[in-house]
């Protein structure tokens, strides 16, 4: 479990469950507490719980089981507009019979807000997102991206110490995304605002979360810093789901401590760091990120374990390159390597020698 | 400009010439698809409402059979003595009338203004060739009635071809003996009353639609697929029933000795002797077109909210909208396409409605267009009934007008 609190718990998921037909559980004994000011991503494949923990939280799905608090609060039996949660929708939920300004205007003004407040509350928020000049248009006359500016300074406008964001940018091309990820990220910076982010794109994820909280069939998987979770997944599944993974199947030959040797399925013997091994004689799966292995001697790091390749297609992606190159018998193993200015480049049919760090090995449960 | 006016094809030809000459060409392709339609609706629809606009303002059933009446009248202007020369006019014109057998199509046309007459060309165009002059003792000797200076102003009036009687009629006037346009008397005056029933009734049974149809075309929008099919089968049900046979049932339900009053009876709502009458009233005809008109109000609806996702409500509850808030000023403006086809079509429907008023309205359950029947079918009188027509339509075609200066047409959705 991780250490990284940024503050109190602010929302606490107590042995929550969740299910719609009585037979099936979406959402597995799901714990998780939620510091103030912390920004946490549930990512995950769709159908995993995700979502149905984020609607759990604004207050449209009700736990069939356990209870969420919210400030020390249960608010399981308190309606959506009690809890004063700020939400950004992924198809932005902007309503279309509204100007801009009267969508901003909305929360403010079912909270009995006089005019003048409510005006001066609105136009912040519109030059919080940069999208002051936009106050008289109709959503249907905006561009995605500028929508989803608004639906953000709707969420804000009535200060809202928690916001939920389901999926926000799904909709938004590549470029516009990445932008959008800072800005959002920036906005929490400033606001100090507790942030539930939903989404199943990994990258997203990495870039903009204090904490993801991956999840898999109905529980987390493992709930960790980003770096974290790339560099030290806790299982097969988060390897796989988080960036890109070589997996070699074996067996455990010899467990001592963090080392373990894991002998192939062809047979070689390689040593690899433990991670959820529990005895000698288990299958395991064997993960390696693509940038940790090297096939250039000088830059193999010491004590790296040694094993022959055979280049089957190198792809050239600008900045790296792809090499898939076949290893232990399969053929998917990848190998990237940075387009820097003494790299070689390899040509397929090409017999080497790659190599990795043991530490970089990562003995995993074999996948099912 | 130039620029524009420069550009060429390869070929040499202006741009815009040649951009004109193949959207023609589509354009002319297009049309021959919806020729026959075009053509269909011309012959049965528009022709038809053209003669009918027409026929009430026109009816030649005593100018063209009086011609010698006609140009007196056309010599003798309004206030002339009625004297032997207009007699004799009447003379020779009863007895090309017998000749032709005639005389029952002019009476008809002058009947429609005072009745009784038509008898009385009849009868006298049987005695027109024995008559010698004078002819206006002649024929005051056959009937007293031709004396009657009404009887006169109504021929005069009808020699021409070409009246707006028929639309007077229709608003409850009439012209007095003089000429002058007056308002019939209140105890004869029942088309202005109808008019306004009609409309009355059709608002009432618009808004029941509308009041009973979006709960309903909430469920379907709303429910798992499988069980919107099953009520959609439900709703479209009465669509596949004979209209006939729908109304008639609705006469099993409501008669005094009928299903409900006998279940109210026996759960003793209600005394015996003081039976409902839900029926031969406005009540029956407000409750059995209400149910025949439903599915007009849900369909629309339906199409509407299918396209509205739950996260609008939602975006709003999270907000801090009670859901009833958020009902009012999130869902409900976003229905209004909807409530507005459903409650157009249904509104236009009720009002040109004959069946069912027909059949369970009764007396006061009548509506304008039974009327409109009575006078295609009973009276005879064609012209007035193409003046309520045209009245109707008018009247429909300012609550469309209406309807597109509050909502808009463009917003309207029909599915």
């Amino acid at each position: 479990m991780s250490t990284i609190q940024t503050g109190e718990p602010f929302v606490v998921f107590d042995h929550v469950q969740k299910s719609y037909d009585g037979e099936n559980l979406v959402v597995k004994d799901l714990n998780l507490s939620i510091g103030k000011g912390e920004f946490l991503t549930m990512l995950g494949p769709s159908g995993s719980g995700k979502t149905t923990c984020l609607m759990m939280l604004a207050g449209f799905e009700t736990a069939t089981r356990g209870q969420i608090l919210l400030n020390g609060v249960n608010i399981n039996e308190m309606p959506p507009h009690k809890r004063g949660i700020g939400m950004v929708f992924q198809n932005y939920a902007l309503f279309p019979h509204m100007t801009v300004a009267e969508n901003l205007s909305f929360p403010l003004e079912v909270r009995g807000m006089d005019k003048a407040e409510r005006e001066e509350k609105v136009t912040r928020a519109l030059d919080m997102v940069q999208m002051g000049k936009f106050a008289a248009r109709r959503p249907g006359q905006m561009s995605g991206g500028q929508c989803q500016r608004i639906a953000l300074a709707r969420a804000l406008v009535f200060d809202p110490e928690l916001v939920l964001m389901d999926e926000p940018l799904g909709a938004l091309d590549k470029q516009l995304r990445e932008h959008m990820q800072y800005e959002i990220k920036a906005l929490h910076d400033r606001l100090g605002i507790t942030v539930v982010y939903v989404t199943h794109d990994q990258g997203e994820a990495l870039t903009m979360s204090d904490r993801v909280a991956v999840f898999n069939d109905g529980r987390i998987q493992q709930l960790a810093p980003p770096d974290e979770l790339y560099e030290r997944p806790k299982n097969s599944f988060v390897a796989q789901f988080i960036g890109e993974n070589n997996k070699l199947p074996g067996t455990v030959e010899a467990l001592d401590g963090d080392h373990c040797t894991v002998r192939l399925q062809t047979g070689e013997l390689i040593t690899a760091t433990p991670v959820n091994i529990r005895h000698v004689g288990q299958e395991t799966l064997v993960s390696i990120r693509p940038e940790r292995v090297e096939h250039k001697s000088e830059m193999i790091p010491a004590g790296a374990y040694m094993i022959d390749a055979e280049v089957i297609e190198v792809i050239y992606m600008g900045d790296i390159f792809r090499t898939r190159m076949r290893v232990a018998g399969t053929e998917d193993f990848v190998m990237k390597s940075r387009n820097t200015m003494g790299q070689t480049r390899l040509a397929a049919g090409q017999k080497l020698k790659i190599g990795w760090h043991p530490a970089d090995a990562r003995a995993l449960d074999p996948i099912e | 400009m130039t620029e524009t006016a420069s550009l060429t094809t390869s070929d040499g030809k202006p741009l815009k010439a040649a951009l004109a000459a193949s959207l023609a060409t589509r354009r002319k392709k297009a049309l021959l698809l919806v020729a026959p339609l075009l053509l269909f609706v011309l012959v049965t629809f528009i022709v038809p409402i053209g003669q009918m606009l027409f026929q009430s303002v026109h009816n030649d059933g005593f100018s063209s059979t009086a011609p010698t009446l006609q140009a007196w009248f056309k010599d003798h202007p309004e206030g002339s003595d009625i004297d032997e020369s207009a007699y004799a006019a009447l003379a020779a014109d009863l007895k090309q009338m017998k000749a032709d057998r005639t005389a029952g199509v002019a009476g008809t046309r002058i009947n429609y203004d005072i009745s009784g007459t038509q008898s009385l060309f009849t009868s006298t165009a049987r005695k027109a060739d024995t008559m010698k002059p004078p002819y206006k003792d002649a024929i005051l000797a056959t009937s007293d009635k031709w004396g009657d200076p009404n009887v006169w102003r109504a021929m005069r009036d009808a020699s021409s071809p070409y009246t707006i009687d028929f639309f007077l009629n229709a608003v409850d006037m009439t012209r007095a003996s003089d000429g002058h346009i007056v308002a019939v008397p209140s105890d004869q005056a029942v088309y202005k009353k109808l008019f306004w029933r009609t409309i009355v009734m059709s608002a009432e049974i618009t808004v029941l639609c509308l009041l009973l149809g979006f709960p309903i075309a909430f469920l379907l929008a709303n429910i798992p697929m499988r069980h919107a099919m099953l009520l959609m089968i439900l709703v479209l049900l009465p669509f596949w029933t004979s209209l006939l046979v729908r109304t008639t049932s609705w006469m099993v339900l409501l008669q005094q000795q009928g299903v409900i009053n006998d279940l109210l009876v026996w759960l003793g709502i209600i005394d015996n002797g003081h039976r409902l009458e839900m029926m031969y009233n406005e009540t029956g005809t407000i409750i059995a077109m209400t149910h025949i008109l439903l599915p007009f109000t849900i369909l629309p609806l339906y199409s509407v909210m299918k396209t509205i996702p739950p996260s609008y409500v939602r975006a709003a509850r999270s907000l801090g909208a009670t859901s009833w808030t958020a009902f009012r000023r999130v869902y409900l403006p976003q229905t209004l396409p909807g409530l507005g086809a459903g409650g157009l079509l249904v509104f236009i429907l009720a009002m040109g409605y004959y069946i069912t008023p027909a059949l369970v309205g009764g007396a006061d359950g009548q509506m304008i267009s039974n009327m409109i029947a009575f006078h295609m079918q009973k009276s005879l009188n064609w012209s007035l009934a193409a003046a309520l027509s045209t009245i109707l339509l008018v009247i429909v075609m300012i609550f469309f007008w209406i309807y597109d200066r509050i909502v808009g047409i463009d917003k309207m959705k029909l599915g």
